[in-house]
């Protein structure tokens, strides 16, 4: 197996882009880490692209030819696939494309995600997102995401010392971040009164505990490591790769609030970076709702169980914080484009390392990733660093 | 969900009829095919459950899909069937009334449906049995 290193990264505003389409989200990411590679678009091997679905949001399948056809790489004829594993396809996709340079198959490999979420209406997107767990046995029952995490947050708040402030304070830190994010859908900062006053989506989640809808695309570019510096002075190696499976339905979980997908990838990963916890100086974790970011933090093992709201509220994973935690606004306040996530989370990640994060500039050598579909069915997780 | 995906389950839905695993024992609700545990050296035979649980966690829920929009706010809650297996389902009680713990029975309900002219789901819900 050869070493992998991501020599460009690429992201659109995430927002609602009513004026621009599917496809020309993808070019403009595709552009974009391309041309922060130094490479053209005829030294592209491969392309990997996570989208969880094209199908229901804009009714377009054989997204790979698609995205392919406008990159104007069609005509080349590489290999173009398009992975899907509900919200985390974009950590897939980086995966696959990671697979594919250290396997030696391929040498410069595009990861992209993209998802254009705001072309149907509310009860559409929510009914889609619903997909993401188990359609026959908790989609029949009337069981939305929101509502799915409620039942975690919950379980949590029923076993552990957590409170609705602690957990309020994950989206005011996230929207801090947010506002010094130039790409952040939500660039302005909340309280801890905002959370509790929103509307109650599912009991005790309220709307500002949950990532909003969100179009947009990111792209990175990866080749092996030893090739690196023909491109780039900055190339972030790739230190691990790591994706995990859980049952598809929460009701079958071991722990209700324990993912123990993320359990197993974050130990696999640490042990194939050869790395311990004090190693990580930075995450990026899947706050699809803010119950997520807390078990998140806790079931990569950074805390033990029922510690993360306190670290929280103690700023610990703020920017300033010892172990600063979603420094481009997470899920929450970056906004949450579900294909595009994963991709975008490798971004940040690559943007800390090089120093390039401006305001939200944290001190960064090794960055963690991680990316969840559905409740925690899948889970992948990155470790990058510096070389 | 179409017509035929519904079909197919009617009596797993209207019931509460799963599988157990006649190797290692287990139950399931929902329904397996296979055994996770015993995987083709299992033997998977249908099983009718009593109905009767408890609430492991549960939500209100107050924004729903189109299809259950129209009766918001309800309860749904993860179910521990006293055989084991657990299930995702509406209670239906006052949202102040649920609990962890709460103790509940099996009734059969109309769950949603299908617009106007489409076909009528019905299945399983839970009432409170204390």
């Amino acid at each position: 197996m050869r070493d992998v290193a991501v020599i460009g990264v690429g992201c659109t505003q995430f927002s609602e882009h009513w004026y621009t389409s599917f496809r020309n989200l993808f070019v403009e990411a595709g552009t974009l880490a391309l041309e922060d590679a130094g490479v053209t678009g005829g030294e592209v091997d491969a392309l990997y692209v996570g989208n969880m679905s094209a199908g229901r949001f804009v009714e377009q399948e054989h997204i790979g030819a698609l995205i392919a056809d406008y990159a104007g790489l069609a005509t080349n004829h590489i290999p173009s696939t398009r992975v899907e594993a509900a919200c985390a396809s974009g950590g897939l996709a980086f995966r696959q494309a990671v697979i594919a340079v250290a396997s030696g198959m391929e040498d410069v490999v595009v990861a992209a995600g993209v998802e254009k979420m705001t072309d149907v209406g509310t009860g559409v997107g929510v009914d889609t997102l619903a997909g993401a767990a188990d359609r026959e046995w908790e989609g029949f029952a009337g069981a939305t995401f929101p509502g799915l995490y409620a039942m975690i947050a919950n379980d949590y708040m029923h076993r552990y010392a957590l409170t609705r402030e602690q957990l309020a304070q994950v989206a005011v830190k996230n929207h801090e971040n947010g506002a010094k994010n130039p790409i952040a859908q939500f660039r302005q900062q909340i309280t801890i009164d905002t959370v509790l006053n929103s509307p109650m989506v599912a009991d005790p989640l309220r709307l500002f505990d949950c990532s909003p809808i969100t179009d947009g695309a990111a792209a990175v570019v990866v080749v092996p490591l030893e090739r690196a510096r023909e491109f780039t002075d900055t190339p972030v190696r790739v230190l691990a790769s790591v994706q995990a499976s859980d049952t598809i339905a929460l009701h079958d979980r071991r722990d209700i609030s324990t993912l123990d997908a993320t359990v197993a990838a974050g130990r696999r990963a640490l042990r194939q970076a050869r790395l311990e916890h004090r190693d990580i100086d930075m995450l990026e974790v899947h706050d699809c709702f803010t119950i997520a970011e807390i078990c998140a933090i806790e079931d990569l093992g950074f805390c033990a169980k029922g510690e993360a709201g306190r670290l929280t509220e103690e700023g610990v994973t703020a920017l300033a914080g010892d172990l600063p935690v979603n420094t481009s606004g997470g899920l929450k306040a970056c906004g949450h484009p579900v294909g595009a996530t994963g991709i975008k989370q490798i971004y940040e990640i690559v943007t800390q390392i090089r120093g390039e994060a401006g305001k939200r500039q944290v001190d960064a050598e090794v960055g963690l990733a991680h990316n969840v579909g559905g409740t925690g069915a899948t889970v992948v997780v990155h470790i990058l660093g510096g070389c | 969900m179409s017509v035929s995906r519904f079909w197919r389950k009617i009596p797993q839905r209207y019931n509460l009829i799963g599988t157990q695993c006649t190797t290692c024992g287990r139950y399931f609700y929902p329904p397996r095919s296979l055994c996770p545990d015993c995987r083709r050296s299992g033997t998977i035979v249908e099983h009718q459950f009593r109905g009767e649980g408890t609430i492991v966690t549960y939500t209100v829920i107050r924004t729903a899909s189109d299809l259950f929009e129209h009766t918001t706010p309800y309860v749904l809650a993860i179910v521990r069937l006293d055989e084991g297996p657990n299930l995702t389902a509406q209670v239906v009680c006052r949202p102040e009334e649920a609990r962890i713990g709460m103790r509940v029975k099996s009734v059969f309900r109309r769950i949603a449906a299908d617009g106007e002219s489409g076909v009528i789901h019905y299945g399983t819900k839970f009432v409170p049995a204390e």
